[in-house]
């Protein structure tokens, strides 16, 4: 991404220092939470609402980790949720890209119709299939099983494969042709060179199903009601289910969940935010 | 079977053809294409019609129905809609979901802009910057919810701790009926980093050329804020605005983790109601005829928002379809 910067804020001499001033304070107050959060989670039960009450935990309480995690069957909760991220990752891998193929490269009547019905589905409130989808899938025994949240991942994804569609057009023709020339039938043109060429916008996706599926909290809630088959996130929740909330095995076990979306995040930082801003170029 | 625009079944001898040869072989690689195109999109057509259009016209047909499930669905007409007119708890749920919006919109749109003008200078950390202002938004679902819980508890919470500093004994905010809606709104500012990144999208595709000019012409930097960077920003804007009244309308988790709906029923987001009434009551008939008034609510503002685009909405190079 090419980076332009406004000269609005080419600030010279104080203006400048106030600059900086600014963005160290507004970083602070961002930071704060996540700061606070990891000091509760180390302090020991009589010190969360010690008078006066400590910045950091005088001595930290690093079995408070260890304690939260094993106080629920967070291993269990962490294994569902991961077959429920990756199974919706392949899923709209899959579908998501032939898809986006098809509105990216191939000509037909009516494909500008489809274009934008799929489009406006973005609109639609879940609520509104919420319901009948829980009647339907009860009625075929589906309830209490990953199938109501991965299965749809299988057909595809409006914004996912709108994503894809403008990565595909960016693609010279060319390269396609000559693979074409060489014998190479639709199928095998996506395989050997669109898909190995899009590498990025597929990450894309596949970061933003992961952290999708990972921090979904309503369909867990309406389609799993078995202990054994919670995620993260609802296990999260049992916490504060209790009358006495233990504060500090709280924060350790959110941090814990969100740990593996921080690291995704810190890894695949440029993706992430460019991904972002990819996504609302142009509707 | 999946075949495509094949450039390699020309025949050996083209100059061997005639007209209409070419045309019908045109007329048939074009049916191909088209056929792939189905085929291609077959996928996303089967799943609209499978998790979108069927359940969709379900839910309507429910809407008109009295069904807990256990006992056959009785036709009751129109009796669930005139109901929800009377329903001091949908009423409730309205007013505090618009109010949520009307509040959490602007705020964000307001904020994601500041914090993208704050970083969108190269300077030395930037990066670490807008890392820091991203970042919790990975935090999405029960984790900020929960991490807002206790900032805002009233006895232990960093925020009513900081104020104690300055000698403010802070409100119960959670707990106090007054101010329950306006911290869910206060703790929303954490999550501004989403719509920061889609500004610093759109505020690096604004050529440079733009910004030279006007300097040039002596506009200062306020100015070429004004004249240019906002007006050539406004689909960005759009595009925020939309999403954002979208999924805000569809409020769920952080009620339903930090206060479920209450301090007396001052959350109840209209969500939050509707998977009551079917989750917990089991009143299938009822919630699908609430889903249906939360729809044409979406859908009403949804398109005035796009008329309105016409007023406000610039597109550099003429407009987008």
């Amino acid at each position: 991404m090419k980076e332009y910067s406004t000269p609005i804020l080419q600030l010279h001499g104080w203006r400048r220092n106030l600059r900086i001033l600014l963005i160290a304070a507004v970083a602070v107050l961002f930071l704060a939470p996540a700061l606070w959060m990891i000091s509760s989670s180390l302090k020991p039960d009589y010190e969360i609402f010690a008078t006066p009450p400590t910045l950091w935990p005088i001595s930290p309480r690093w079995q408070n980790y260890s304690e939260a995690l094993t106080s629920l069957p967070f291993g269990r909760f962490a294994i569902n949720t991961m077959i429920i991220a990756l199974g919706s990752i392949v899923g709209h891998l899959l579908s998501c890209s032939i898809v986006a193929y098809g509105f990216a490269r191939l000509q037909a009547p009516g494909k500008g119709f489809f274009f934008i019905l799929m489009l406006s589905t973005l609109m639609l409130p879940y609520p509104v299939t919420m319901v009948p989808l829980f009647i339907i899938y009860s009625k075929l025994g589906l309830i209490n099983s990953f199938t109501p949240l991965i299965l749809p991942t299988f057909f595809g994804n409006a914004l996912y494969i709108f994503l894809l569609r403008q990565s595909f057009k960016q693609i010279p023709l060319d390269l396609e042709d000559a693979a074409r020339m060489d014998g190479a039938g639709t199928f095998q043109v996506l395989m050997n060179v669109i898909l190995p060429l899009s590498r990025p916008a597929l990450a894309i996706v596949a970061i933003f199903t992961f952290q999708a599926a990972w921090n979904d909290f309503l369909g867990p809630l309406i389609f799993l009601h078995n202990q054994s088959l919670y995620t993260l996130q609802l296990g999260l929740s049992l916490f504060r289910g209790a009358y006495n909330v233990q504060w500090a095995y709280l924060m350790a076990a959110s941090l814990v969940v969100t740990l593996p979306v921080i690291a995704i995040f810190f890894f695949a930082q440029k993706s992430f935010i460019e991904g972002v801003g990819f996504t609302g170029t142009k509707i | 079977m999946w075949v495509g625009c094949t450039g390699t079944h020309y025949p050996p001898y083209p100059h061997l053809l005639n007209d209409s040869d070419i045309s019908l072989a045109l007329r048939s690689l074009h049916r191909n294409e088209a056929l792939s195109f189905y085929i291609a999109i077959s996928p996303w057509l089967v799943g609209f019609l499978l998790f979108t259009v069927g359940p969709m016209m379900i839910s309507l047909l429910i809407s008109f129905t009295d069904w807990d499930l256990l006992t056959a669905p009785l036709w009751v007409g129109l009796d669930n809609y005139r109901d929800l007119a009377t329903d001091p708890l949908f009423i409730q749920s309205i007013k505090v979901t618009l109010a949520y919006t009307a509040a959490y919109v602007p705020l964000d749109l307001v904020g994601g802009l500041l914090l993208a003008l704050l970083v969108l200078p190269r300077f030395k950390g930037v990066g670490a910057f807008r890392t820091i202002f991203y970042m919790p938004t990975v935090f999405s679902g029960v984790a900020f919810v929960v991490v807002w819980l206790w900032m805002l508890n009233p006895n232990g919470g960093l925020i009513n701790l900081t104020l104690g500093w300055f000698g403010i004994v802070g409100p119960r905010w959670l707990l106090d009926p007054n101010y329950a809606l306006w911290a869910l709104v206060m703790m929303s500012f954490w999550g501004w980093g989403r719509s920061m990144a889609l500004y610093l999208g759109g505020m690096q595709s604004i050529p440079g050329e733009l910004y030279e000019a006007a300097a040039m012409d002596g506009a200062d930097s306020f100015r070429q804020f004004f004249t240019i960077t906002l007006p050539l920003l406004s689909p960005t804007i759009f595009f925020i605005l939309v999403l954002s009244v979208i999924t805000t309308f569809q409020s769920f988790t952080s009620a339903f983790v930090a206060t479920n709906g209450g301090p007396l029923d001052s959350t109840l987001f209209l969500v939050l109601y509707i998977y009551r009434q079917a989750f917990e009551f089991f009143n299938m008939g009822y919630a699908a005829a609430m889903s249906w008034v939360l729809f044409a609510i979406i859908m009403t503002l949804t398109v005035l928002l796009m008329r309105s685009q016409k007023f406000w909405v610039f597109y550099l190079g003429g407009r987008s379809e």
